[in-house]
């Protein structure tokens, strides 16, 4: 079967099993021992969730137990988040962090270690986890934590599936009284504006900027930031789900720079004033894209990649203004860039938010692409930064070293529980974890 | 609050329509064959809403015990308001053509043991004189095709089946639901070349499902562009059907 993630590239002929218990996950393991790499609803943009024999969680998709006095969730690996919001904010609940889609299970988010609109505040997704229910081979099944196997659990967290198969997880949800987020965007005029808004809104839970990368000049760096919180009214109504759906692979052609120019400027001149706010539903403040299923056919048949990097607080400005440069001079820049400052970086091995500013832009793929983002790499790694792996589909061996000096210390976790043959992925392959 | 009785209720999508009546705080009882799964099914259920939820392992060979089982649920959930029979196998229709076994089995699992099913729940709802039996059936029982005809000769079967039995039980207050999904993608599809543009979720087939059994519908294709797929295919004259490969 022809697989591929969610940038649609790069694609793999593999085998798929989609185990619907504990006891199937460990046949699976016995019968694979040569390397099977998990996958949830493929999300992930490159190609972490691809193999030759994948281990698709989605039949373990039950809500195991609920704690309604803490809000403890424990369920299974392949329960989406999507899946948590529908039964849980009526009863006012809400996810501790979310990334910007609610289409991954909570194995991919474990495994990502995914990042929100919250990371300055709330960090990512594991530190709401409570502990992680592991398969490691036909045999174990381990329960890792802070307190139990804590190694195993700082390699899994942002592991990217490498350290076993994720079962089961218990979450930390997140109270509210309001499906509602009261929402404000600012405008930025340049990069050092926006660098500027997030500062002075560092208090605000919620926090992101969306960055014309076309622009140039002194309107280089120039953004929208939208900030939130939830509102403490207006009742817990569930969302609408999805609306439209992109049917067909849309020429490639229509991207180019001039209409990707256009929709940037419009996008930007959508808030006239200084700041706007209002009250809006969750579904649109965290989840835009989600309204629109299978949107990644947008980029064409080729596919396309996120580019998303971190750098260093310290190298701030000065670092951002050179790599929106070289992309804005590239021409080849992407209909939305998203500007985050991150807070600070927690203790797995391979999670990749640390404190400072993060960038993400799409870029659909074609001739002379990786030349440019070869020569971002080397920009974001002399500033100290990094590549998210979960974005990821081409960096080299030695971009991932550098960024990731822990990468040893994750091989040696995965060594000592015996799980560096079992599990892989081309992701893994291509960065010399194997 | 609904009680409701499902059948097969391991299968994607009749686990899909318990979620979405779990919600509602329904009471709800589960045959299915793997108890492990059945009791996992339940946790998840219980956190959903449901006001309870029973189970109990069954095996759809062993048709001496049906009576046995439904005489349990029915005394459990004291009235059945809807039963879903959705439990069925979709075999190796390859297989099935060099071995009279494996015909039989699935004539056996989707066709023989639904109509016992439905014989037995029919006589206990006339007597409740009210409520809704839903069953799935298949748009592979609309017309045989060298396929698939075996599954879509016991599909045939539960079709009209139930067309009777809508009439009979219509009299007594009970309504008769059949179900046609067309591709979905499940488990039971696992591994099959089907062209994606056509298959669903068992989410979206569910949702129809259940707006059906809220509305009465007799008959319903799902998703709703099988009705006239299936139109289409039914009025082939046969001196071409037979030569198309379908």
């Amino acid at each position: 079967m022809i697989l591929h993630g969610w940038g649609r590239y790069p694609t793999v002929d593999g085998k798929v099993y989609h185990p619907a218990s504990p006891d199937e996950v460990r046949h699976l393991l016995h019968s694979h021992s040569d390397g099977v790499t998990p996958r949830g609803l493929g999300r992930s943009y490159g190609d972490s969730s691809l193999g030759g024999h994948m281990l698709d969680c989605r039949r373990l998709d039950h809500l195991l137990a609920f704690d309604a006095r803490k809000g403890l969730l424990y369920c299974e690996a392949g329960v989406s988040l999507n899946d948590i919001l529908e039964v849980f904010v009526p009863k006012g609940w809400f996810l501790p962090v979310t990334p910007g889609t609610r289409f991954v299970t909570v194995g991919g988010a474990i495994a990502s270690d995914v990042h929100g609109k919250n990371h300055h505040v709330n960090g990512c997704f594991s530190e709401h986890i409570e502990f992680i229910e592991l398969c490691l081979d036909e045999e174990r099944i381990l329960r890792c934590s802070r307190d139990e196997h804590p190694d195993l659990f700082r390699a899994t967290c942002g592991g990217m599936g490498l350290s076993g198969m994720i079962l089961s997880a218990a979450i930390q949800l997140k109270q509210i009284k309001s499906s509602f987020i009261d929402q404000t965007t600012y405008k930025a005029n340049n990069l050092e504006e926006s660098l500027e808004l997030f500062e002075i809104h560092e208090d605000k839970p919620y926090s992101v900027a969306w960055i014309d990368c076309i622009a140039q000049g002194r309107s280089l760096g120039r953004s929208l930031l939208m900030t939130g919180d939830h509102a403490e009214n207006g009742g817990l109504v569930p969302g609408k789900g999805e609306r439209f759906t992109l049917p067909v692979d849309m020429p490639s052609m229509l991207l180019n720079k001039h209409s990707i120019k256009l929709f940037n400027t419009l996008y930007y001149h959508r808030v006239s004033g200084t700041s706007v706010s209002h009250r809006v539903h969750y579904e649109p403040f965290f989840y835009p894209l989600d309204s629109i299923s299978d949107w990644n056919r947008m980029y064409g048949k080729n596919g396309f990649t996120q580019y998303q990097f971190v750098i260093p607080k310290a190298a701030g400005k000065k670092a951002l203004s050179d790599i929106l440069k070289t992309i804005a001079a590239s021409g080849k820049g992407s209909f939305l860039a998203v500007l985050k400052a991150f807070g600070k970086r927690n203790e797995n091995l391979l999670s990749f938010p640390m404190e400072g500013y993060t960038l993400a832009l799409d870029f659909k793929i074609e001739k002379n692409l990786f030349p440019l983002l070869d020569s971002l790499d080397a920009m974001v790694l002399d500033h100290g930064g990094r590549l998210y792996l979960t974005k990821d589909a081409r960096m080299c061996q030695e971009t991932f070293r550098l960024g990731y000096p822990e990468w040893t210390k994750f091989q040696n976790v995965r060594e000592r529980y015996g799980v560096r043959r079992g599990f892989q992925s081309l992701q893994s392959k291509r960065l010399g974890l194997d | 609050m609904l009680n409701i009785l499902i059948i097969g209720a391991t299968s994607a999508i009749a686990g899909e329509v318990a979620k979405r009546f779990a919600a509602e705080g329904a009471r709800l009882y589960l045959l299915g064959r793997n108890t492990e799964r059945l009791g996992r099914i339940a946790a998840d259920l219980r956190i959903r809403g449901a006001e309870s939820v029973q189970t109990t392992g069954f095996d759809a060979k062993d048709i001496e015990s049906y009576e046995q089982i439904l005489e349990k649920a029915h005394a459990s959930l004291e009235r059945f308001d809807v039963v879903l029979v959705a439990h069925g196998t979709l075999g190796d229709q390859k297989k099935c053509e060099t071995s009279v076994e494996k015909t039989l089995h699935e004539i056996q699992i989707n066709a023989v043991s639904t109509i016992a099913m439905l014989t037995i729940i029919a006589n206990m709802m006339v007597k409740q004189k009210c409520g809704t039996l839903a069953i799935i059936s298949s748009v592979a029982g609309d017309r045989g095709r060298p396929s698939n005809y075996v599954y879509g000769s016991a599909k045939a079967a539960v079709t009209t089946f139930c067309e009777g039995l809508r009439g009979r039980l219509f009299k007594s207050g009970v309504h008769v639901l059949t179900i046609k999904p067309g591709m979905v993608d499940t488990p039971m599809t696992e591994g099959m070349e089907l062209p994606p543009m056509l298959m669903a979720k068992p989410e979206q087939v569910a949702r129809d499902i259940v707006c059906a059994i809220r509305k009465k519908s007799d008959i319903i294709y799902t998703p709703w562009y099988w009705r006239y797929v299936m139109s289409g295919i039914v009025h082939i004259p046969e001196k071409f059907f037979k030569k198309m490969s379908l």
